[in-house]
């Protein structure tokens, strides 16, 4: 745990001494408050247009209109940053050889990789927490519903640490930064859109494409729906992300 | 200390050390000499842990270092030829986690930073970014880096590679002031370095021993040429007749401005000699003995081929 901690400390240092992690937080924010800015102009206008009808009124829900939609939102958001964040874990210590120092000290690969990792988790819960000010003003000025919104931020975090732990591999793999970047973009886009070939799909084939999408168990969660097969599945997604790490690690041995 | 026994690394079809064996004894430095590409990196590497062997044994301090790598990694120091430094941490800062992942407990580490600090003369930089500091102080970082933990063993991947000659000197300096009870193991190409530094020497080359054993052991055992050079004040030719009289001289030859004087083995003409030049009153300016020197051991290793 020690040894876990240090490589963790070195690298949640090195994401704040450097400006990576300043204007990957910045641009960030910025996006998420034009969205947020946007959704609760048309909830506003919404709102206004069905004042005259009571019954519709009672329709409406912050919740599912301004809160849902925005989620999906960063999740887009977090699908072009995340691979831009986890690129140098460990493309940088191999070109830089400073693999060298870590790999002759008497820490193991596992605690290498949970360190980098979880420093990468601490940028995404930064990020996450900074745009829970948006939220804390709609309970400033409305009565949303907190347990959706909190399963809402359960499943954005969840997600984006299963697309850290898709960086994290392609990291592993290469010691090009740009190249690893590109990798994890392309894959975690992929496993975005599985679900659309789903469609045209029949059988248990749809079954299969449906669960391995992102899409799909993120969607529930922004309803505020808590499912432990979502659960599940990120879990596996994240542990085996980080298996595939260690496994390529392992194998540089025996090259 | 270090045990190498037949040690074998392939990287796919390329044999990078073959059937390796050396032995350092404790509280000596080794040199591990050779051309470039010769396996000295490779071999460092195995020793380290970094890279497992294809096959043989290698041990460090009584531990297997496949078998028990993290024992071994805990008393061993590696300076890697490219030093493995973040530019982005301050020198203080880097040494701090050096430390950490060295398993300094938390209570010593703080002491341990200050000693190498000091013992590789950093106190000037410590503040400073490592991106900004020169190559000397560089490399000084990467020393104080592996000796963070005071192992008992130092291996050291060509310390004085791309410093000034002043640098090197202090490099030097500072590597026999870290002798003391630790074993270190350096290689370089640079042969004035083993002189210099080293009580033996490993030669290799592509991948294979060509000899190993002290200086003075190798020398010995190379050695040809039994004599002295001797320089006269005149400069004077014509001479080699009145040495070639001197009973026990085999062989006399004009070298340079001066006379190289043979014997056999086991002979010192070196007081006749001395007797006969005084008496004539010649002017005896110079007479040192035809030792093998360092480079024409590397290059009769390495060319010749001659294994001990």
């Amino acid at each position: 745990m020690k040894n876990i901690w240090a490589i963790c400390k070195k690298e949640i240092k090195s994401y704040f001494t450097s400006p990576i992690a300043y204007v990957a937080i910045f641009v960030f924010l910025v996006l998420v408050g034009f969205f947020f800015h946007s959704l609760i102009l048309w909830f506003n206008t919404q709102s206004m247009q069905m004042a005259q009808n009571p019954y519709y009124l009672q329709q409406m829900n912050i919740n599912q209109m301004v809160f849902s939609p925005l989620f999906h939102n960063i999740s887009i958001i977090l699908l072009l940053m995340i691979p831009l964040l986890t690129m140098r874990l460990f493309s940088e210590e191999k070109k830089m050889k400073t693999d060298e120092l870590l790999y002759t000290s008497p820490i193991s690969i596992n605690q290498i990789i949970l360190g980098k990792y979880f420093a990468s988790l601490f940028v995404l819960l930064v990020m996450l927490l900074l745009t829970g000010i948006l939220s804390l003003l709609t309970f400033a000025y409305g009565n949303p519903e907190l347990k959706p919104i909190l399963i809402g931020y359960l499943g954005l975090f969840l997600m984006g640490a299963a697309f850290m732990a898709v960086g994290i591999f392609f990291s592993s793999v290469t010691e090009n930064q740009i190249v690893a970047a590109v990798l994890t973009f392309g894959s975690l886009l992929l496993f975005w859109i599985l679900n659309w070939a789903s469609s045209s799909a029949g059988g248990i084939w749809r079954e299969i494409l449906n669960y391995v999408s992102f899409f799909q168990h993120f969607d529930d969660m922004t309803k505020g729906i808590l499912d432990t097969t979502d659960l599940v599945y990120y879990i596996s997604f994240i542990f085996l992300g980080l298996f595939l790490t260690h496994s390529v690690i392992q194998s540089r041995k025996w090259r | 200390m270090i045990e190498v026994e037949h040690l074998f690394k392939k990287y796919g079809d390329l044999l990078a050390v073959h059937d390796l064996s050396f032995s350092v004894e404790k509280g000596q430095i080794w040199g591990l000499l050779g051309p470039n590409a010769a396996g000295k990196t490779t071999t460092m590497r195995i020793l380290t842990g970094y890279i497992p062997a294809t096959d043989g044994k290698a041990k460090v301090a009584g531990y297997d270092v496949f078998e028990h790598p993290n024992k071994v990694k805990r008393i061993t120091g590696y300076l890697p030829e490219n030093v493995p430094l973040y530019p982005e941490m301050t020198v203080q800062s880097f040494l701090h986690f050096v430390a950490e992942i060295k398993q300094i407990p938390s209570t010593k580490r703080k002491e341990a930073v200050e000693k190498a600090i000091s013992i590789s003369s950093l106190k000037s930089v410590r503040g400073r970014l490592i991106k900004n500091i020169s190559r000397g102080f560089k490399q000084r970082v990467g020393i104080a880096q592996a000796l963070i933990h005071d192992p008992q063993v130092l291996i050291l991947d060509e310390p004085t590679i791309g410093l000034d000659p002043a640098q090197i000197i202090e490099i030097r300096q500072l590597i026999k002031t870290l002798k003391g009870d630790r074993t270190i193991i350096l290689s370089t190409h640079i042969l004035a370095e083993v002189t210099q530094t080293c009580d033996g020497v490993v030669i290799i080359n592509e991948g294979k021993l060509m000899a190993s054993g002290s200086l003075e052991e190798l020398t010995a055992s190379l050695q040809q040429k039994y004599g002295v050079f001797i320089k006269l004040r005149d400069g004077g030719k014509g001479k080699v007749e009145h040495f070639e009289n001197i009973s026990g001289v085999d062989k006399v030859s004009m070298k340079d401005d001066g006379y190289d004087i043979e014997w056999t083995k086991g002979e010192d003409k070196r007081d006749d000699l001395t007797r006969y030049i005084v008496e004539r009153g010649w002017g005896l300016l110079e007479m040192r003995p035809l030792s093998l020197n360092i480079e024409d051991l590397y290059l009769r290793v390495i060319t010749g081929g001659t294994e001990q």
